[in-house]
């Protein structure tokens, strides 16, 4: 009697050779640093309940509440913009499978010919015209490709990214194609909520300091 | 997802020839679109035309997927406002093509390459690089050796 083993699939970031770390059955996906990230985030949500606890109350009393409304819309779109950023995938290449690697180098052979036993052998370039453009496309030594245009590997990452732009320690993961506008927006929210806070904190000790004076307020709102 | 396609379960018992990888054509850009040239392999295997029309149709999904219009910005300023939530709910238009091009392929293979032998490998599973095509070897029963 044949007994039919119902294995697991197995999956593919279960496979994937880079040096990432995958969460919440795939839908995660980072670099193995993430001591930085932590910090970004300790930093962002300290700052921000600092400023809902110490601020708002008397903001929302003496000027308006839409400023402390306004500020957790701002808050959640940072979150919700690091989050994607540094769960989603930069745009990974996938290694050429051993047969397609075979093929490349034989195609690499044939274009440089016999390469005499201890002389170096010349780079392995492939050149493609873009829009009558002559690009070379470098090959990788890792993942056994040619890079396509604005690809790079990321030797953190141990992968070869599409449109790579840099690994940020921040972030906890590389920034590249598929997760460029996040991090993009990222920067930009957070650089105005920044901004957002600072302006606010002034306003509010500069309120304060005018009904009680200066050194008073410092006293009493130490959180600013 | 790791889900073998059942014609490839089905292929792997007969041996695999070769594989032959049509590349990328950059010439319009970086666009992503695949060489209409017809592979010198494939020459006994395949009707010319019929490949070179596989290829065509496949450029003009990924063109139809990377397509910038009015319903495509629409989608971004929803999904911008929304902090891109709503790709929890909902695919992206070129996640959407991107299926379509995958179920294009399943359908070609199963009509037209599985028949004769050919296994053509979804594009994204190589990272848009390559078109890979596989070759297994020709099995016929009444070869009479």
């Amino acid at each position: 009697m044949s007994a039919v083993m119902m294995t697991r699939k197995v999956r593919k970031w279960e496979k994937l050779p880079g040096k990432n770390t995958f969460c919440c059955d795939g839908r995660v996906m980072m670099a193995r640093q993430k001591g930085v990230f932590y910090l970004t985030l300790f930093l962002i949500v300290g700052t921000c309940s600092l400023f809902f606890a110490f601020e708002c109350p008397y903001l929302a009393i003496h000027l308006s509440p839409a400023i402390p409304v306004f500020a957790i819309l701002l808050f959640f779109f940072v979150m919700a913009m690091l989050l994607r950023t540094s769960f989603s995938d930069p745009g990974v290449l996938p290694r050429a499978l051993p047969e397609e690697a075979t093929f490349i180098e034989m195609e690499i052979e044939a274009t440089n010919g016999n390469v005499p036993a201890g002389q170096r052998p010349p780079p392995r370039i492939r050149n493609v015209q873009i829009n009558g453009q002559i690009v070379k496309l470098k090959y990788c030594y890792t993942c056994k490709i040619f890079r396509p245009p604005r690809a790079s590997h990321c030797s953190i990452c141990d992968n070869c990214v599409d449109r790579f732009d840099h690994h940020c320690p921040w972030v906890g993961n590389c920034v590249g194609k598929r997760n460029y506008r996040y991090f993009y927006l990222f920067t930009l929210s957070l650089s105005l909520l920044t901004i957002y806070i600072f302006t606010f904190n002034i306003v509010h000790v500069v309120m304060r300091s005018v009904n009680s004076g200066f050194m008073k307020t410092l006293q009493d709102t130490p959180g600013t | 997802m790791a889900e073998t396609h059942n014609l490839q379960d089905l292929q792997h018992q007969a041996a695999v020839a070769s594989k032959v990888y049509v590349q990328r054509d950059y010439n319009s850009g970086t666009i992503c679109r695949f060489q209409t040239k017809f592979p010198s392999e494939l020459e006994s295997r395949v009707d010319r035309q019929q490949f070179e029309e596989t290829i065509q149709t496949l450029n003009n999904l990924y063109a139809e997927a990377e397509k910038i219009g009015g319903k495509s910005y629409l989608e971004g300023c929803l999904a911008c406002m929304t902090a891109y939530t709503i790709f929890l709910c909902m695919e992206t238009h070129y996640e959407k093509v991107l299926k379509k091009i995958a179920r294009f392929i399943k359908e070609q293979n199963e009509k037209i390459y599985a028949p004769l032998g050919l296994l053509l490998t979804d594009p994204i599973e190589r990272g848009l690089r390559v078109v890979e095509i596989t070759i297994f070897e020709d099995r016929s029963i009444g070869s009479g050796r």
